[in-house]
């Protein structure tokens, strides 16, 4: 049914939402560990604006939120060049999929950082270590076997959610199953085969967290 | 910012407010009942019978939404069965795509929550019906999950804003609901800022209201939980349990 210059196509689609993926979830992951310290330890404006960021952001569609950066990043870089300069579908694509990514994970850091008790950053400040060291060799530490299923979650969903660029345009597994569909008149290989694809990345993604999982809460065990 | 393409956004925009809340309670409704007699054979002792549900949980979970809106409206209808048959009125409309869609996904989330809620139910409660002598249908039905419910609450108000917002993907199959208008109205404007913002607005607002509306039904059964710890510890202390004023 699947002719073989689509094996190909697909390996491209795939690769593309690889590259998505791993940059998103790099830059999203920094970004959420920003926006969880400052909401867990600043007040104020920076407090006001890191809970904004993330109720606004889990309120709205990915899709809406993709369609934003898309349309919004070609209106603002055109007005800058001074001439119509279409914004790159993976680019665009990166950029919404790390803010939506940095809000979910801000609220499963924030989680696992109230998770830990307070007399362990207490006992840091009265070993005499200053608020850098706290939280890289205290906090952070200590966070991460916590935020470790919450963290798992959010990255297959980002799997599913980069099918989404496809709306405008991205070549990822899902755009390959619509060109061979509309070409081949045989959507229902096409999409299967896409299914197939997905499910298999959401379990290997699933199968590599479960590892992680046992390993860090063996570690925290042994204490 | 052009004020007037808000204003204009602002007209046309909720106009599609009535489709994305009737895709959105529809398939949570249709979702919730269908996920019920799944969760309750995904929690059964037979094994091959929980083994099925996990398939179809496994299979709808691990794979976009997307995927499965293009796989039942353009996949499905190519097939000659389905062309001739009597689903085909059915078939051929996107709205209704759009809903089997969304309720089969919302139904596979749901059965897990639900599941999960039927686990964490204490083994002694299941005992004590038990020992009352109720059957198993009783058991699960008066027992079991209404416990379960309260524990899955909070999962399943995460998951109900999640069917909200995957509604806007409606707008890929041709339907004009919030997300499927105001992509309509960039292209005739090319104002993305301004319409997209009204957009967002509208899906934050109806969030809110969302979240609000759970947690609500939590604090009530907050409050009815506590009413009978109290009656408990009063009944436990020799006092005369009266739960009508408490």
């Amino acid at each position: 049914m699947i002719q073989s210059q689509y094996y190909f196509q697909f390996l491209d689609g795939i690769e593309n939402v690889f590259i998505v993926f791993c940059v998103s979830c790099l830059l999203g992951t920094a970004l959420g560990l920003l926006v969880a310290i400052i909401k867990t330890s600043a007040r104020g404006l920076a407090y006001a604006l890191a809970s904004a960021y993330t109720t606004a952001i889990r309120g709205i569609p990915e899709l809406l939120i993709i369609l934003i950066v898309y349309f919004g990043g070609t209106l603002a870089v055109s007005a800058v060049v001074g001439r119509y300069v279409e914004v790159d579908a993976m680019t665009a694509g990166v950029v919404a999929l790390t803010v939506v990514f940095g809000a979910y994970a801000a609220e499963a850091f924030r989680g696992a950082i109230n998770a830990i008790p307070r007399g362990q950053s207490e006992a840091a400040m009265s070993l005499g270590l200053n608020r850098w060291q706290r939280w890289c060799l205290i906090v952070i530490p200590q966070m991460v076997p916590i935020a470790l299923p919450a963290f798992g979650n959010i990255c297959i969903s980002l799997i599913k959610d980069t099918s989404l660029i496809s709306v405008v345009g991205l070549v990822d597994i899902m755009r390959v199953a619509n060109v061979g569909a509309g070409s081949l008149r045989a959507p229902l290989s096409f999409y299967l085969a896409a299914s197939a694809i997905y499910l298999v990345l959401t379990s290997l993604t699933l199968l590599s967290f479960r590892l992680l999982e046992n390993r860090a809460s063996m570690r925290r065990v042994r204490g | 910012m052009n004020l007037s393409i808000v204003l204009e956004a602002m007209w046309t925009l909720p106009k599609g407010l009535i489709l994305t809340a009737t895709l959105t309670t529809v398939s949570l409704l249709m979702g919730f009942a269908l996920s019920i007699p799944l969760a309750m054979a995904r929690s059964s002792r037979n094994k091959y019978l929980s083994a099925a549900v996990l398939a179809y949980t496994y299979a709808f979970r691990g794979t976009p939404m997307l995927v499965q809106l293009f796989l039942i409206y353009y996949g499905v209808g190519q097939l000659e069965i389905v062309r001739q048959s009597f689903l085909w009125p059915i078939m051929r409309e996107p709205l209704w795509c759009a809903l089997i869609a969304f309720t089969l996904n919302c139904a596979a989330h749901t059965t897990e929550i639900l599941h999960g809620g039927i686990r964490a139910v204490p083994t002694g409660q299941r005992e004590a019906a038990k020992a009352l002598g109720l059957t198993r249908l009783q058991t699960m039905r008066l027992i079991i999950f209404p416990l379960a419910m309260r524990i899955a609450l909070p999962a399943y108000s995460n998951d109900a804003i999640g069917m909200l917002k995957a509604s806007s993907l409606a707008s890929t199959i041709t339907l004009l609901e919030i997300t499927g208008l105001s992509r309509q109205l960039v292209s005739e404007t090319f104002a993305p800022y301004e319409v997209f913002l009204v957009a967002g607005t509208l899906y934050l607002l109806l969030t809110l209201a969302m979240t609000r509306l759970f947690q609500m039904v939590e604090a009530r059964w907050a409050i009815a939980d506590q009413r009978v710890s109290q009656a408990n510890k009063r009944a436990a202390a020799g006092a005369v349990p009266n739960p009508g004023s408490a």
